[in-house]
């Protein structure tokens, strides 16, 4: 059924794009729709191209493992809107006609802004592909039990289809389609999961019992001796992350060997069984201390433990705010879980993942993410982060392309209209589905990004195949997006308007068709680079980026009449450089790249308070130096 | 397929006056959202407070900033409305 209803909405698409592209005969109809989408359409096309995998897999996944601070990404997406609407929409409509570069060359008609827009427009959309790509690939995973570069194949090789066959119309119907059933069905999901409440005896996932990781107590030692005859340490590791202990299970299973958490607190001490997965030297995997199989994978985890003071209880239905007051109760806990790698003696690489009693007032407040109540510079972190998202969004090219596709500025406001209402909706539900993935106990502790469908696939096979299919046409949509951003930046900004080609009508459009192939390549082998970070995270980036590099461009040409030509190339190239080397040198990336994150020259995860304000120096400090000249004004 | 013609947009006399209004709106926006940000920042313990109905001040706060960013678009939207609306008169009465 799963694969059924996840190739009929594939057929579907596809099948449209191939009607649409039959009518896309000239390049203002392939890069903007020719300008005649209605604003309601392209309002519901707006939502489908914004709310992507970041915000389905990974704000739900960072939510369902982190509480309230995966919700401040959905508060900092959603305001970036208000940017959109009060400062950029109707003027940027009124300036442009199919990318982000005409509209902040339209007062100077510069070559170097022509040029720097164009670049500014593929790293942008390039970094904000990579966490679409990453999602499809842990999308298609257990849905199709592929492996995740060939989900990250396929979704590419859709995408460019779509794109290839009739542009900016068919990425339009596809994303308003996706838009409209995401927000549908999540409020589906988010019903089922208040009709279901909370329990401290989460049901199972549909294929096995959910299973309760005990806690031993043990006699200190070296090592400690668990009071359980049948556990047994045979050896114990001490790192700044604390201490764990290999424990051999004798009895029924005497060759298991399973890595726990030892906890000392008040004289007792207690072994706390995990998750782990151990690759050994030879290339060998085992979970949970057999070798790893179809059959042996990680367990699902997530659960309360104790709900209003009680340690064994069930709400029966709740209301939202029933299901927000009583996880958010003082004496409630919830079992959250937690990471940590070392190397075992023998040189085996260990992940292990150990449950961690929450109170529910910590969930429901931010923390547990961002440590708010840690040094100046982490809490510098979180202030670089919201202001990124918040700035971000009006500086995104596949989304400001968006406004080109309405008839008229007063169309762009109302279609923006319509995506505060949509999206705004969406990101109140992704707060209930995530607290429904944490406490449901259908979390892959290995990665949070597929919370959302696993909390579908609990309330049986049919939500999971529709979510997981809307899941996919999440990626789809915007990643189409993307493709015809990046495109247009390649074939009208670069090409037409920079080379000064003067190709006729036809051959632009299968100049872009040919870019849209390159950019889906690039997007594929850099989705399966990037395997493992979650979305939410990469996208966060993204917006950095977007925010540093267009933002200050697109406001000082609209609001200072002094900006010159120069001073907005210059600001693109410093907000986009400063941006990407802050992100580069970080400490993420140092992880990324295998290297002790701890070495990392920039210590800052989130770039934005550094590169924003420099973007916007750059540009007033260089417009200042350099001579205006008359400018093309566009009311 | 939901299709509009496509309309020249010429020049909109309501343009100034939709820019400021849009600035204004922007301040208060940012102002709401700057001081949810400070108070995480300066003392997030505050955000623990229960405010009404057994939800704290964190879940109540963030609520409000997706709500109001709506009720502020509707509100600009029918300020640019009246205004457009306005100035059509005025044009159709000029004639």
């Amino acid at each position: 059924m799963v694969l059924g209803i996840f190739l009929t909405f594939v057929l579907f698409i596809v099948g449209l794009s191939f009607y649409l592209g039959r009518q896309t005969k000239t390049s203002s109809g392939y890069y903007a729709a020719g300008g005649q989408i209605h604003w309601f359409v392209n309002g519901i096309a707006f939502a489908g191209d914004y709310l992507s995998a970041a915000s389905f897999l990974g704000i739900c996944g960072m939510i369902a493992t982190t509480g309230y601070d995966g919700f401040l990404y959905s508060i900092g997406f959603l305001a970036g809107w208000v940017v959109a609407l009060f400062v950029i929409a109707e003027p940027l409509r009124r300036m442009g006609r199919y990318t982000f570069a005409d509209a902040v060359d339209a007062p100077f008609q510069s070559r170097g802004i022509q040029l720097m827009a164009a670049i500014s427009t593929l790293v942008v959309s390039l970094c904000y592909l990579v966490p679409q790509m990453v999602g499809a690939g842990v999308l298609v995973e257990p849905l199709l039990g592929l492996a995740h570069h060939w989900g990250v194949l396929m979704v590419g090789s859709i995408v460019i289809v779509i794109v290839a066959t009739a542009g900016m119309a068919s990425t339009t119907y596809v994303q308003f389609l996706k838009g409209g059933l995401l927000i549908l069905f999540s409020a589906a999901l988010v019903w089922a999961v208040c009709a279901r409440g909370l329990s401290t005896h989460p049901g199972d996932n549909g294929e096995k019992p959910f299973y309760n990781h005990r806690v031993v107590s043990a006699e200190p030692g070296n090592p400690p001796r668990p009071a359980d005859a049948g556990l047994a340490v045979v050896e114990e590791h001490r790192s700044k992350t604390g201490r764990f202990a290999l424990v051999e299970e004798t009895g029924q299973n005497s060759a298991r060997r399973t890595w726990w958490r030892v906890d000392e607190k008040d004289n007792t001490l207690n072994l706390v069984e995990g998750e782990c997965q151990v690759n050994g030297k030879e290339g060998q995997s085992l979970i949970n201390g057999m070798p790893a199989s179809a059959d042996n994978k990680l367990r699902s985890v997530g659960n309360i433990s104790r709900l209003m003071g009680q340690k064994e209880a069930t709400t029966g239905p709740l209301s939202p705010v029933g299901i927000l007051a009583a996880l958010g109760h003082p004496e409630t806990t919830v079992r959250t879980w937690k990471e940590v790698r070392f190397d075992s003696q023998a040189g085996d690489k260990v992940t292990a993942y150990f449950p961690v009693e929450t109170p529910g007032s910590r969930l429901l407040r931010p923390g547990m993410k961002f440590k708010l109540e840690g040094t100046a510079l982490e809490r510098l972190d979180f202030a670089s982060l919201m202001l990124a998202l918040f700035l971000g969004t009006a500086a995104l090219p596949h989304i400001l392309i968006r406004y080109y596709t309405v008839p008229s500025p007063a169309s762009a406001r109302k279609s923006t209209l319509v995506a505060i209402g949509s999206i705004g909706l969406f990101y109140v539900l992704t707060l209930f589905m995530g607290l429904g993935a944490m406490t449901n106990g259908v979390l892959n502790p290995a990665d949070s990004n597929m919370a959302a469908p696993l909390l579908a696939k609990s309330f049986g096979l049919f939500l999971f195949a529709v979510i997981s299919a809307i899941a996919f046409a999440t990626v789809l949509g915007t990643v189409s997006g993307l493709i015809v951003a990046a495109s247009g930046a390649v074939a009208h900004d670069l090409a037409d308007r920079f080379m000064k080609l003067q190709l006729p009508e036809k051959a632009k459009i299968t100049l872009g068709k040919i870019s849209a192939l390159g950019i889906g390549a690039v997007g594929i082998a850099l989705g399966i680079l990037f395997k493992g970070m979650n979305v939410s995270f990469l996208v966060g980036l993204a917006f950095a980026v977007a925010a540093s590099a267009n933002l200050p461009a697109i406001v000082m040409i609209l609001f200072w009449k002094r900006a010159t030509a120069w001073g907005v190339i210059a600001s693109i190239a410093m907000g986009m450089v400063s941006s990407l080397a802050l992100i580069l040198l970080s400490p993420d990336l140092y992880k990324l790249y295998g290297l002790d994150p701890l070495k990392a020259p920039v210590a800052l995860a989130n770039p934005g308070i550094i590169s924003i304000p420099l973007g916007f120096l750059t540009l007033v400090v260089v417009s200042l130096l350099t001579k205006p000249v008359e400018r093309h004004e566009h009311n | 397929m939901l299709h509009e013609p496509q309309v020249n947009p010429g020049k909109d006399p309501a343009a100034a006056y939709k820019s400021r209004v849009g600035v204004r709106l922007f301040c208060v926006y940012a102002t709401f959202y700057l001081l949810f940000v400070a108070i995480n920042l300066v003392q997030p313990a505050l955000m623990e407070i229960v405010v009404v109905a057994g939800l704290n001040l964190a879940v109540l706060y963030g609520m409000l900033l997706i709500v109001s960013a709506l009720v502020l678009a509707l509100w600009y939207d029918r300020a640019c409305r009246r205004e457009e609306a306005r100035h059509q008169n005025q044009t159709t009465g000029d004639r």
